[in-house]
This record gives C-alpha cells, structure tokens and sequence, in this order.
C-alpha cells in the first residue's frame, strides 16, 4: 500500500516534470547554499584551527603593551623558578632588508634566546641554534627558516654562509627544520638572531614579548596566573599586559565557526522555508485539479487518511528529491571549486544528510495544509467537477 | 437487501429550500436487477448518491444489508462503499495517467488485500470483460466501449454486493452500449443485485423491475405526463 503511494507520487512527478523541477527549485537552491557554504567554510576554518592546535597547549604568551613599563630580560627569567613554568622565552621582533649576494628581501627578524627553541618546539636541520655564549657575546650569527634559505641561498647550503641585515654582515649558523605556515605567521620564512644582538639593532631595552612553556598541559591555567601576578607586581597596571595561551585562541575560533554555522544554517532554514512555501502552493494547484481523481478514489473506498497520505508523501518526495539533486549538485560544485581554487574542500556528509532530514520535515510541514484540504473534499462534489 | 423508509432529501440554493427527494420508499431484494427511470432534474441522481452511500438524506432511514447508513461518518460511508457498493458511472470515472490495469486494482488498494490475491482478482476481471490484453493501455488509448468495460472490472474486482449503474450507457454509441447492457445482465445472470438509473427507457426495459422518479417522488408505475 505505502510502496504503490510512493510509486504513484513519483509517477505524477515524474508526469509533471517541468512543474515538479521548478517547485524543488527552491529546495534545490536551500540545500546547496548551506551545504556548499558550510563545506568550504569549514575546510578554511579547519585549516586555521589544526595549525593553532598544533603549536601545543602548554605554550603561553604574554605581550607588554603599557608604554610606561619597563620589564627585564633578567626579571622574566626569574618566573623560571616557579614549578608550573618550564621555560620562558622573550623575543624581540623587527624588520629589515636582508642581502645575500644579488638577493635581497624584507625579513622578520626575531632576537631570541637559546629556550625559544625549546618554548616553541622547533628542532633544527643543520648547523646549530643560538647558544648561551651568542646572547653573552652578541654575537652576529643567525639561524634562518627553510623558506629564506632557499629565497637567499637557491639550492646552495645555506650554513657557514653570510648574510647582511641592515648594515652588519652575520653568519649563518643553522637553519631550521620545515613548520609549515601558520595563523602567526611561519617560522619558514623568519631570520632569528641572538636576543642581546636584536637588542643593540632596535635600540629596545624592555621586553615587549615572550613566550612561556608550562611544565604540563594540566599546568597551564595555574603557569598564566602565575605570569599575570608577576606582570601586575612589575607594572602594577593590569591594562598594560595580556597573557593568553592556544587554547583561549581556539576557543575564540569556536566561537566564531559557531556564529558562522548558525549564520549559514539560518539563511538555510529561510531558502528551504521559501522552498516549503512553493512546495504548498504548488501542491494546492494539484489539489484543485485533481478533484475529479480524489471523488474517484473517495467512490470507490478510499478514506480520508488514504487521500492524506498520498498527498503527504508527494509533497515529501517533491521536497526530499528536491535536497538530494540539491546535494548532488553541491558535490559537483565543490569539486568543480576545488580544481579551480585548489583548495581541498570537502562535503560535510552530515549537514547533508541534516538538510535532507530538514527537508522531508518541510515536506510534511507544507505537505499537511493541501493534503487535508484534499481528504476534505465530498466525493460527491469532488466528481462533478469535470 | 436495500431499504429506503421515508427519505427526503433537499438542498438550499441561496435562500430557498428546494426538495429534491419526497419521502422516498424502496425495497430492493437480493439479487434483482431493478431500473429507476426518471428525466434530467428528477431527483434521481440525488437518489443514486444517497443508495451509492455518496451522500446521507436529510430524514428517513436508509438501511443497506441490515446496516444503517443514514447516521455514518465520513470514513464509515468510505468504508461502506469500497466494501459494498460498486459504481459504473456514465463518464466511466477512470484515472488517466493509470493503465487499465492500475485502474481495476486502485479500489483494492484501499482493501486490506494480498498482493498476490490482488494481482489475481485483477487479472480475473479484465479477463472477465475481454481486456486481459489492453491491461497495460491507458484509458485515452481505449475506445469508449472498452473504457467502461474496464469501470466494470474494476467494479468486479472489489466483489461489491450491489452494483449501481449511473446511465452506462449514455456517453457510447449504440452497438456499444448494447454491449455494456449485456455485460450488466451477465452480471445480473451470475448473481449480482443491480440498480440502474436511467432517463432511456430501452435500457430501462432490460431490467426485471422498473421504478419512476418523477419530481422528487418515486412511484412503482410510470408518471403520466
């Protein structure tokens, strides 16, 4: 019974293919929009998320903005002494011309000490990194990332060659092992030289920046407390420094992927809402012209809940095959979109399959008023008209 | 088998109350083949809705094999009409974008059936009235003959206990129609109970009993005018 309504409705659909088109149109273009844009939406945001996840939890950053303080390298070395923080790192960051040989460059420079290897995790490929005896000496070596080494050096090895930043010449004495880009920007491409050196080039006496690692994960909370008392005692102004970690960063891009999501799934609920609006009108042109077969059906037996059903389950086909074209074709469009941005956006199966669920409740939602308009009609009225 | 006790039935057009049917009797007996003869606007349409469980009267009590109707439900008529009344119609009432076949098996659809027995009950039918071969046309590939021979199937088909004939005949030619005629006395010949309405009275006359509609009132012998 329920397989010959089901066959029945899709004949009919299938008898008024250019009508039936139209009206899943609205469907159609719902169901792309949310599934095409939450997929490459999606794939940008991930992107963002897995390198912020990846620079560890256990990594703090605390940043000096008030212009009247002044804190130590010597002072920051102190918070060493506490349990929950492993190691602390400042850094001191500018920008200068850098030449090699007929290349030249804008680089990110960073003076870093030998621990800022060790806060952020990055091991070297060749050579060797900024030792103890480079902050004391001030010495003008420098350790570069994959990406200017092979913008200055080409395919030549870059260590034990020379380089000049601004007007000193330095020595390259390693190079680093390959990141990957990131939100903040790549290692890849930065030039990172003795603290003490970056020092004497800016003239910078304070520090404005440094990373802190905690001695664990589970640590971190109590490792940015600690940094936040510290800071307050030297500046004694708590607007004048911020101490935040990865996961307070992530958090922000949750929230930011959640508003987006439900962004783009109201614009949904809104087009496949038009949709259903269509779907029911449509579905009430079919009622009136098709008085005539529902006295028919209704003379020889049908009851009310049979006409219902048959009209239910054709406006929930309309509207369920409306979201599975809608699919398809945002299948197609993502790949098609993939070829030519190069990105590698993937269908997120799971809104599909939502929006498909959400189209069959639109179905039954504007299905019900036509249907139980037609289970109404008298079949004696119903089959005189002609 | 029928019984009709009193019926009225009249309809408001507007402000005015027009009395269709007039306290209606009739007695129909298992197994007969009775006619009801009557002109265009003699209430006998309105008494083929009210037998056919189409339409309930306004007084009066209809009672159809020991069951009465006049104080049923919408679905309950339903019910009742898929189970025991079958209806030939004179525009014969088939579904165009149906074969012949999904035609005879649509009332069946709503029966609590096998599709087996189903597919056997169907096929028995179109069988019955020459069209096993067409099952597969749609009706505006049949001829007007043969659209109502498959109506009639598709009547068969639901084993009603009354078949009601609303002027089969009047939409086909002559040789046709003296074809449908034969099919419906066949029909009476294997035991069935029969009401036709008609305004022509040679098809009339091929009942075993005829009854006149006439302004509302039925009487057993025909109305001088």
């Amino acid at each position: 019974m329920t397989l010959k309504i089901i066959r029945l409705s899709l004949r009919t659909i299938y008898n008024n293919k250019m009508r039936s088109f139209l009206t899943m149109l609205g469907i159609i273009i719902g169901v792309m929009a949310v599934v095409i844009l939450i997929s490459i939406t999606q794939n940008a945001t991930s992107g963002i998320t897995d390198s912020i996840a990846s620079m560890g939890s256990d990594q703090i950053t605390a940043s000096i903005t008030g212009e009247d303080v002044s804190v130590s390298r010597d002072s920051i070395e102190t918070l060493n002494s506490y349990g929950v923080i492993d190691k602390t790192a400042p850094v001191i960051t500018t920008n200068e011309t850098v030449k090699h040989n007929s290349e030249t460059g804008s680089y990110s420079i960073v003076g870093v000490t030998n621990d800022y290897f060790d806060v952020q995790d990055i091991a070297i490929q060749s050579g060797r990194l900024i030792a103890d005896s480079d902050i004391e000496w001030i010495t003008n070596v420098a350790v570069i990332g994959t990406e200017t080494a092979t913008d200055l050096f080409g395919t030549w090895d870059a260590v034990g060659g020379t380089i000049t930043i601004g007007k000193r010449n330095y020595k390259v004495i390693g190079v680093l092992e390959e990141q990957g880009s990131s939100l903040v920007g790549s290692d890849d491409s930065k030039i990172l030289i003795p603290y003490t050196t970056a020092e004497r080039i800016t003239g910078q006496k304070s520090v404005s920046t440094f990373y802190i690692k905690a001695s664990s994960s589970s640590s971190v909370n109590v490792a940015i407390n600690t940094v936040e008392s510290f800071l307050l005692q030297i500046t004694r102004d708590e607007d004048s420094f911020t101490v935040s970690n990865q996961s307070d960063v992530l958090d922000t891009m949750d929230d930011v992927n959640n508003t987006m999501s439900l962004l783009l799934a109201g614009i949904a609920a809104i087009s496949l809402l038009v949709g259903g609006i269509g779907i029911m009108n449509i579905m009430l042109v079919s009622v009136t012209e098709r008085t005539r077969e529902i006295g028919i059906r209704k003379a020889v037996g049908a009851k009310r809940q049979h006409i219902m059903l048959q009209f239910l389950c054709e406006s929930c086909i309309l509207s369920v095959l409306g979201g599975l074209i809608g699919l398809i074709l945002s299948a197609a469009f993502v790949s098609v979109y993939n070829t030519a941005a190069g990105s590698s956006a993937t269908i997120n199966w799971s809104i599909g399959m939502a929006a498909i669920a959400f189209c069959a409740v639109i179905g039954v939602l504007f299905g019900s008023y036509p249907a139980a308009k037609a289970s109404r009609l008298q079949p004696i009225d119903a089959l005189h008209t002609s | 088998m029928i019984k009709l006790k009193h019926i009225y039935k009249s309809y408001s057009l507007g402000d005015e109350q027009v009395d269709v049917l007039h306290n209606i009797n009739l007695h129909v007996k298992p197994k007969e083949f009775i006619s009801i003869l009557g002109p265009s606007g003699s209430g006998k349409s309105t008494l083929m809705n009210i037998i056919g469980c189409l339409d309930i009267p306004d007084s009066g009590d209809y009672i159809l094999d020991g069951e009465y109707v006049d104080s049923c439900t919408e679905n309950e008529l339903s019910e009742i009409r898929g189970k025991k009344i079958g209806f030939i119609f004179q525009q014969f009432n088939l579904l165009p974008e149906l074969t012949a076949y999904e035609n005879v098996e649509m009332p069946l659809l709503y029966h609590k059936l096998s599709p087996s027995e189903r597919r056997e009950r169907v096929e028995r039918t179109l069988t019955q009235v020459g069209l096993i071969d067409r099952m597969k046309h749609k009706p505006t590939q049949l001829s007007g003959g043969q659209q109502q021979r498959v109506a009639i199937a598709r009547v068969l088909a639901a084993e009603p206990s009354i078949i009601l004939a609303d002027e089969p005949t009047g939409n086909l030619d002559s040789s046709s129609g003296a074809e449908i005629m034969e099919i419906v006395k066949d029909l009476h010949k294997a035991g069935n109970t029969i009401v036709l309405i008609t305004h022509d009275k040679n098809v009339a006359d091929q009942a075993q009993r005829k009854v006149y509609v006439h302004d509302g009132i039925l009487t057993e012998s025909e109305a001088r005018t």
